[in-house]
């Protein structure tokens, strides 16, 4: 071998080369990990921390756990009780943790967690709660004569599911499942919502990130290609928008597009349409598509028009001066070279885009509505677990999608500037 | 876990944190602006403690969230009537002791003053806000009088506005479907009155443009997007009275609720917040508040004098307010209970509507 008969090579102070290397790239090295380290911990408290913590939600929650001590641990004890028929000693376990429940005031608590899977049972657990004290065995009849729910297969089931603190109900619910009598299953047809959203969101995305490549491409190329003087100010007309606030520009959009608009004005004023004929291009699908195009426009044309500036012109001319038409030379020479452009621009638009919120939430109407409208419903409402196991399965697919375009396309081609 | 998510939560508390003796939350906009006026600057005034303001677009969330993290920087929260007992019932407000609230000017003592509901557990009603209808006047010189107007639209024709969601949009379809305000909720909690409820929104489904935050009510009605539009009452008085728009708001089938003060567990001036609350909920901090926005003073003795609205000097607000008798003929007090119990299950089967 070569290395094994070369002399060691050393420093001027006589340490081997390779140590004193070694050492100097290690110092360089923790220098610029210190001088990573403020943005590392501010990822880390701010982004991390607290979005581990809210997906962690979507699969614990201890509300009924804590609050209702005997019946869970009865629960473990009988693990294959029938919910149709819970025996006498269940019953007694039951409203034994109802009197806890009004003494430590977690009536709430319990309730919230079991309304989450069975609707309608807030009110029970309050009203069983303030009577239970006084409720006579045999508990099953007398807690019957309370409310009759409360021997409601579902509601059994329910209440064994939330006797675990790690579940996966919040996912089931988000999965448009539904606990009923006889266990989870599929929900009738006029409440599945949350997958029809799933895939409503995604298309909209999609539309919106195609609609973005073809009216960015040749503006990036304007960009790229106009002398410095002209350039500089149709950038600044790029960017005076991204500049303004969302609201004014989603607000200016309405203002332009509603049915007593400016566009339908001017097009009743110029007798292209009758004034019934409006056309309704806001508060409905369009008009979110519309709004979102614009908003996320930017965000192709930067990275396009970063990957465009260099390119060298010389290949279009050579292309051109051997022969090729001028689509092939856009198709084989020009093209080709922006495609990490176009892949990082698509990439930041859909990814945005699948997050969108305030501006379907104002411009969306009754079919303009994405899931993100859906998660800040329930943030609103107090089931996180919810809202964290839609963002979670949200979170999921986009880096689903991720993995599949390191794949496709490699994510080292990707050029954001 | 909890003490790095205490971190994180200080690390954003850290540049709000001027200095006051109390904090208040509210929803900002007009009523924020109101409860500043009628309760924070004169409460601030007369006791001699600093206190501040804060906006949030809900506070109840907020709140909550505080709680939950450990790191409550708000001592007073405007909240809904459904959150606070939601809340309430979550442990995660501090109970407030209804015999501690004074007396009304006139001597009443509080718990004879108040309307009924308006004193709960953890909270304390500081107004009466009403979900109503209202139309432009110069479209309609002989307006819509009743629910059932809104849903004709032979008689009536022209598109809808209707708020975004199942909440008060379902009592509000039965009303309109001929459903008196007493039975409503009977008929709500049971599937087929659910479908009736759907079945009426289903007639005019196609003429509905459906609004999302408050503001933009009367901005359709302005715009003529719409020829009627449910609506906050005060955001139609704002335009109305305000402004001199020609809107008229439609009481029948009114839908009210109270808001309420509540006061997070562990916030930091517990103490001063109690007196804050027992000073803002008086006869004179609620009709304080009511001089700057058209919603109803939940104590008898605030209503017994009128109440002339500060944005004019002159308007009387009697008339404007969802607790005016003559508005109350039919109208409906909303039901925190069903709410909170159907809530998310109502909201799915809405949403699924709304997409078919």
């Amino acid at each position: 071998m070569a290395e094994a008969t070369t002399e060691l090579l050393t420093t001027a102070d006589g340490r081997p080369l390779k140590a004193a290397l070694q050492a100097a790239q290690a110092r360089a090295k923790r220098r610029a990990f210190f001088l990573v380290l403020p943005l590392l911990l501010f990822v880390v408290l701010t982004f991390l921390i607290p979005i581990g913590y809210m997906l962690k939600r979507s699969f614990e929650h201890d509300g009924f756990v804590s609050s209702a001590p005997t019946l869970v641990a009865w629960f473990e004890a009988n693990p294959d009780f029938d919910p149709a028929n819970p025996p006498e000693e269940a019953y007694a376990a039951l409203v034994q943790d109802l009197a806890r429940m009004q003494v430590e005031k977690t009536t709430g608590v319990a309730g919230t967690r079991i309304n989450y899977s069975v609707p309608g049972t807030i009110s029970m657990f309050k009203k069983g709660a303030r009577e239970a004290k006084d409720l006579a065995p045999p508990f099953k009849q007398s807690l019957v004569s309370v409310d009759p729910d409360w021997a409601k297969p579902a509601l059994w089931r329910g209440m064994a599911s939330a006797s675990h603190v790690y579940t996966a109900e919040f996912y089931k619910v988000a999965s448009d499942m539904k606990l009923n009598d006889d266990g989870w299953a599929r929900g009738e047809d006029n409440e599945r919502i949350y997958l029809y959203l799933f895939f409503k969101t995604f298309l909209i995305s999609g539309i919106i990130t195609v609609l973005c490549l073809f009216l960015a491409f040749p503006v990036a190329h304007l960009l790229a290609t106009l002398p410095m003087a002209k350039s500089s100010l149709l950038m600044i007309m790029v960017l005076l928008p991204f500049w303004t606030s969302l609201l004014v520009r989603t607000t200016s959009w309405i203002a332009l597009l509603q049915e007593q608009g400016i566009v339908n004005d001017l097009l009743v004023g110029i007798g292209l349409i009758t004034d019934d004929g409006r056309l309704t291009m806001m508060y409905n699908m369009t008009g979110t598509i519309v709004a979102m195009t614009h908003v996320l426009l930017p965000f192709m044309i930067l990275p396009l028009y970063s990957v465009m500036r260099v390119i060298p012109p010389s290949y279009a001319r050579a292309a051109r001066s051997l022969g090729a038409t001028s689509w092939t030379t856009f198709r084989r020479v020009y093209l080709p070279q922006t495609l990490p452009g176009i892949a990082a621009g698509s990439l930041l638009v859909f990814i945005l885009a699948v997050g969108y919120y305030i501006t379907p939430a104002l411009v969306g109407g009754a079919d303009g509505q994405l899931i993100s409208n859906l998660i800040a419903f329930h943030m609103s409402k107090s089931n996180w677990s919810l809202a964290a196991a839609i963002a979670g399965m949200l979170l999921a697919s986009i880096l689903l999608l991720y993995w599949l375009y390191d794949r496709l396309i490699g994510i080292d081609r990707l050029k954001f500037g | 876990m909890k003490k790095t998510l205490i971190l994180t939560t200080a690390l954003v508390g850290f540049t709000s944190a001027a200095h006051a003796d109390l904090t208040v939350m509210s929803w900002g906009g007009a009523y924020g602006a109101a409860q500043t006026e009628g309760h924070v600057k004169p409460w601030s005034a007369s006791t001699g403690n600093a206190a501040i303001m804060v906006d949030s677009d809900n506070p109840a969330p907020a709140i909550k969230a505080m709680v939950e993290a450990g790191n409550v920087t708000v001592d007073v929260a405007s909240v809904e009537y459904a959150d606070a007992i939601r809340l309430c019932d979550e442990g995660l407000l501090e109970p407030i002791d209804a015999a501690s609230l004074p007396a009304g000017a006139d001597g009443t003592p509080a718990a004879e003053d108040f309307f009924p509901g308006a004193v709960t557990e953890c909270a304390v009603s500081t107004d009466i806000w009403s979900n109503v209808f209202a139309y432009d006047t110069t479209k309609f010189p002989e307006g819509p009088t009743t629910a059932a107007d809104f849903f004709d639209l032979e008689k009536f024709p022209g598109k809808r506005g209707l708020k975004k969601g199942a909440k008060a949009v379902l009592e509000f379809a039965l009303m309109g479907d001929g459903v008196p305000a007493a039975e409503v909720y009977d008929v709500l909690n049971t599937p087929e009155g659910v479908d009736r409820a759907f079945a009426k929104l289903d007639t005019i489904k196609s003429e509905v443009v459906w609004w999302e935050a408050g503001a933009q009510a009367p901005q359709l009605l302005a715009d003529g997007e719409v020829a009627m539009t449910t609506a906050y009452n005060g955001r139609i008085f704002a335009a109305a009275v305000g402004e001199g728009k020609p809107f008229q708001i439609v009481w029948d089938g009114q839908i009210y609720e109270n808001e309420s003060y509540v006061v997070p567990k562990g916030a930091p001036n517990k103490d001063l917040a109690m007196d804050f609350i027992k000073y803002a909920t008086s006869t004179e901090g609620l009709r304080a508040q009511a001089a700057h926005i058209s919603y109803g003073p939940p104590r008898k003795s605030a209503n017994l004098e009128p109440i002339v609205y500060a944005g004019d000097g002159k308007t009387e607000m009697g008339p404007h307010l969802p607790t005016s008798p003559a508005n109350l003929t039919n109208a409906l007090l909303t039901s925190s209970d069903f709410w909170v119990d159907h809530d998310a299950e109502l909201n799915e089967r809405f949403q699924a509507w709304l997409a078919q």
